[in-house]
């Protein structure tokens, strides 16, 4: 097997928080040893609820936070410290999509001027280069040329996602990070932006992380898709089978909430408890208190993230004990 | 049988514009029935229309009849018994809607005052029992709580108390899973269910996610711009939608297992309420649209039992047959 | 709890030393006190024996430290006009000075807090607007105008009210209003957008859709909430019980604390300069810790800041 393009080693990330306003600071784990590999070209869904560290992993990944002990190797290479000029000239390569385009446009310049802007600050070729790469790139998002001329506010919001992955691609980066891009679009809208990201991803062999708490986008869009909680990835593999076939009792649950037009394929799960809070992460595996088949093993030590078949990966004692109980029952047969 | 809620020709328009035009819409008793579509389709104004619930710069028409009755238009005094009483609602985002500087107690209470003329004592026991049905741990304790002291789940299921307490024979619940994450909704909505299966009241879901109405509800009308284009009983809609609109919705939503396709993207965007085109609404982003579309908007109209449809294409004769008397 | 209002307390003296150094220098740079006090023309020696007497001749900074040593002592320091103890001076004019501010301030309330919720209520009428035209001819009219055209008015024209002076409870009315209207424009107006910002909350419409009547919404759903930040502009009204009206009551001769202050000043008597100015910004930060107690008493999610350690 190749290189992976990117690779993550044991990102941690700490922030230090205070309970209320004069409570006692401690330290609360965001991302909690994440590890894992994108190959060139590949799409790597990340999916998690709310406080699951997907975000600040994003983040940690392009650098826009230094994470407190693990690494994240780009082509083999270690990322340069964040805000060294090393680390400026790799961004262009790397580039990353929000969720809000408004707050991540400028409102008082046109369209076409913010695609521009990278090849400004990168000194791409001459005049003439950048004006044709401008109009070359609004085609590769299917916007027109008159939308070039107008302004932010004048978008819809499909629109202004569509002109913020433009400038994300100006300076033809490797890879691209987009955290929720469509979540905050229309359903008829998400899917023109989603069709456009597969599109482009094949077309110029993007290589992409691409976080969603919407289990569908992530496997419409993702080769592999990891899935965490609290700050940990619990179950990582294939995305056409993961969702099919979970493993972890989370990842279950999940696939299990997301609500289905159609005859209803499996059990319906519904956890108790309440969300997870990153602050008061429970010992042992964090998923315990509300995973409906833990015992005692899992309330006091958490569990690794280890294959247990080809392309599947999953931190639950439980697919421990199965696969181990099914490598005996192998070996008695 | 008479419904429980009707609504006919319900239009509601701000300064002016249209937005919500004619929209017709029954619910029985015991009934789940969605309502789904985009952002601005006009799926929650319906409902706040319906209710009286909308700014007075809103010049509301047309009719809503509970059991037979018009209440649009109704006194103050016999709207405040409809609301809360007969006809509940919740909201999407359940931190907000709730008020911040009074007590659950008194919030759940205040219903229970004015919908079950209980006091003192009474409204105590009654309200603590209602927090046990809907799920919140500790509820002697936590009724003297505020709304920030819960987590989002939590609060909806005190707004589903609330909602609970004047014993309602209906509920508009309105986006009530939008603001959770996927667990915590999986868990409002297994709450919603056991309490029809309890009570035997109606619904009346309002969402944007398809998957949600499918799993909830009986039957399903999908909004477009301010109208109704398409009803049909969930299972049939999303079978096989008939409406250009819902073909093209269902298509949108990625399928979480089997083989993957392409997503049938709805091309353009939604028509702004102050431009309305003037025949079908959805007709400059249909692929099927036709000389007809662009002349009036089409009529809601009967395809079968259970099931009408607005749009001048019969999608079972061919695309191109175009119905005679939609033109009309 | 306890610890938020330690923090508070200790914030609260620092800034009365601010003023008080702020007044120290500011009144140090502008004048020499000794040649205002005994006229140009005075003899030379007189002057250096005045200097010496009041502690002039000592470097600043020594005058500073003596200064701010007297006053940890609760020595405020004698007038230099007529050496009297400034405090007081200061303490025979109080009660003439609230005998127009308590009054107006009840007035500012009585005015504004009602016309802000009445306005916010029938939002967009003729009410409304009228209130706001009020509002705003009410605080950018300065009260030295306003006051001139009252007099004008009542005391002149109509003959109805005496000009000045402070001898019968009549001479109090036309400082009273002057005083009150200002205040009630600005009260008003900031009680407006409060409630129309609550009443555009999504609760309001939960409470309604409740079946909870429109009368009872507005008393016990929006008033609650609204009532949080007037709270501040109250509180800062309360603030400028002692130092609001030193223009009103130069226009009316009215003998308070802001005349004093305004001869003092005059006149470099830099212990009742000071003395004054400590009094109001003692006021100033009482005031504010009180505002700061009725927030949490008004608003739970404040109140549990002093629980929030214990999740």
């Amino acid at each position: 097997m190749t290189e992976p393009l990117v690779s993550v080693d044991g990102l941690v990330r700490t922030y230090r928080m205070r309970a209320g306003m004069f409570g006692r600071s401690r330290d609360v784990r965001a991302v909690d040893g994440v590890t894992f590999g994108i190959n060139r070209g590949e799409t790597l869904g990340l999916v998690g609820e709310s406080g699951s560290g997907k975000s600040t992993t994003g983040r940690l990944v392009l650098g826009l936070e230094n994470p407190d002990a693990g690494s994240v190797a780009f082509h083999g290479r270690p990322l340069p410290a964040t805000d060294t000029s090393e680390w400026r000239a790799s961004r262009a390569r790397m580039q990353m999509i929000f969720q809000d385009p408004l707050g991540a446009l400028d409102r008082r310049l046109p369209i076409a001027a913010q695609v521009r802007e990278p090849l400004d600050i990168h000194n791409v070729e001459d005049e003439e280069f950048r004006t044709a790469r401008v109009a070359e790139l609004m085609r590769s998002v299917r916007l027109s040329d008159d939308i070039g001329q107008r302004y932010p506010h004048e978008l819809s919001g499909g629109q202004r996602q569509r002109a913020v992955l433009a400038r994300a691609l100006a300076t033809k980066p490797d890879f691209l990070v987009c955290d929720e891009p469509v979540s905050a679009l229309d359903v008829s809208i998400q899917a023109q932006v989603v069709n456009l990201l597969i599109d482009l991803q094949a077309a110029l062999n993007l290589t992409m992380l691409f976080i969603s708490h919407d289990l569908r986008v992530v496997r419409q869009i993702s080769q592999r898709v990891a899935v965490m909680y609290l700050g940990r990835v619990v179950e990582l593999g294939n995305a056409d089978d993961l969702f099919v076939s979970p493993q972890h009792p989370y990842t279950k649950a999940l696939v299990s909430a997301s609500p289905a037009p159609g005859a209803r394929r499996t059990e319906r799960i519904v956890l108790s408890g309440d969300p997870p809070n990153p602050a008061a992460k429970p010992g042992g595996c964090a998923f315990h208190p509300r995973c409906p088949s833990a015992f005692a093993r899992c309330r006091t030590a958490a569990p690794a993230l280890v294959e247990v078949a080809p392309d599947r990966s999953v931190a639950c004692h439980l697919t421990g004990v199965e696969s181990h109980a099914a490598t005996a029952l192998g070996a008695v047969a | 049988m008479e419904p429980l809620v009707s609504l006919d020709g319900l239009t509601v328009a701000f300064n002016g514009v249209k937005v919500l035009d004619g929209i017709s819409l029954s619910v029985g008793r015991g009934e789940a029935v969605g309502l789904v579509g985009e952002s601005g389709s006009g799926k929650s104004v319906t409902w706040l229309a319906a209710l009286g619930l909308l700014p007075t710069t809103a010049s509301v028409s047309g009719n809503v009849k509970l059991e037979g009755t018009e209440i649009l238009g109704a006194s103050p005094a016999t709207m405040d018994r409809v609301r809360g009483g007969r006809v509940a609602m919740i909201f999407q985002d359940p931190a907000s809607a709730l008020n911040p500087v009074l007590t659950i107690r008194r919030q759940v209470g205040e219903s229970l005052a004015l919908h079950r003329g209980l006091s003192g004592a009474a409204i105590h026991a009654e309200a603590r029992r209602l927090l046990d049905l809907v799920g919140i741990p500790d509820a002697e304790r936590r009724l003297s709580a505020y709304p920030h002291e819960f987590s989002g789940g939590q609060n909806q299921r005190i707004m589903i108390a609330m909602a609970l307490a004047g014993s309602p024979d209906l509920l508009i619940a309105d986006e009530p899973t939008t603001a959770l994450d996927a667990t915590i909704q999986a868990q409002i909505l297994e709450l919603i269910r056991s309490v029809r299966r309890e009570t035997g009241m109606a619904i009346v879901l309002i969402s944007h996610d398809l998957g949600v109405v499918a799993e909830n509800c009986d039957r399903v009308a999908v909004m477009y711009a301010g109208r109704v284009v398409e009803e049909a009983p969930s299972g049939e809609l999303f079978d096989d939608p008939r409406h250009p609109y819902a073909h093209g919705l269902i298509g949108s939503l990625p399928p979480i297992d089997g083989p993957r396709r392409r997503l049938t993207a709805i091309a353009g965007t939604v028509p702004d309420p102050k431009a309305m085109p003037q025949g079908c609404a959805f007709a400059p982003r249909c692929g099927q649209a036709a000389a007809p579309c662009g002349t009036q908007p089409p009529r809601l109209r009967a395809i079968g039992e259970n099931r009408r449809v607005a749009c001048v294409i019969d999608q079972h004769a061919g695309a191109s047959d175009i119905i005679g008397q939609a033109a009309e | 709890m306890a610890r938020y209002f330690a923090i508070r307390l200790a914030r609260a003296m620092i800034t009365i030393a601010l003023v008080v150094t702020f007044a120290f220098v500011v009144l140090r740079l502008s004048g020499d006190p000794a040649l205002i006090i005994m006229g140009p023309e005075a003899p030379p020696e007189v002057i250096a024996a005045f200097r010496k007497a009041w502690g002039l001749d000592d470097p600043i900074w020594m005058q500073y430290f003596d200064y701010f040593g007297a006053i940890a002592k609760g020595e405020l320091g004698r007038s230099m006009r007529d050496g009297r103890p400034a405090i007081a001076l200061v303490l025979e004019r109080i009660p003439a000075t609230l005998a127009l501010t308590i009054p107006a301030l009840l007035l500012k309330l009585a005015i504004g807090i009602p016309g802000g919720i009445f306005a916010a209520l029938h939002r967009g009428s003729l009410i409304d607007r009228a209130v706001m035209i009020g509002a705003v001819a009410g605080f950018t009219v300065p009260s030295f105008v306003l006051g001139l055209v009252l007099v004008l008015i009542f005391a002149v024209q109509l003959g109805w009210l005496p000009s000045g002076g402070q001898e019968t409870w009549r001479h109090a009315i036309l400082p009273i209003f002057t005083l009150g209207i200002g205040g009630a424009a600005v009260l008003a107006r900031f009680t407006r957008s409060a409630m129309l910002e609550v009443l555009g909350q999504p609760y309001i419409r939960t409470a309604s859709a409740k079946g909870v009547s429109w009368r009872a919404v507005v008393l016990s759903h929006a008033l609650p909430n609204a009532a949080i930040p007037t709270v501040t502009i109250v509180g800062f009204m309360v603030g400028t019980l002692i130092a609001g009206a030193v223009v009103v009551e130069s226009v009316f001769s009215w003998p308070g604390v802001g005349r004093l202050l305004v001869v003092a000043v005059a006149n470099r008597d830099l212990a009742v300069v000071q003395c004054i100015l400590l009094l109001v910004a003692a006021t100033m930060v009482t005031s504010n810790l009180i505002v700061d107690f009725l927030y949490s008493f008004l608003d739970p999610r404040l109140r549990s800041r002093e629980t929030a350690g214990a999740h």
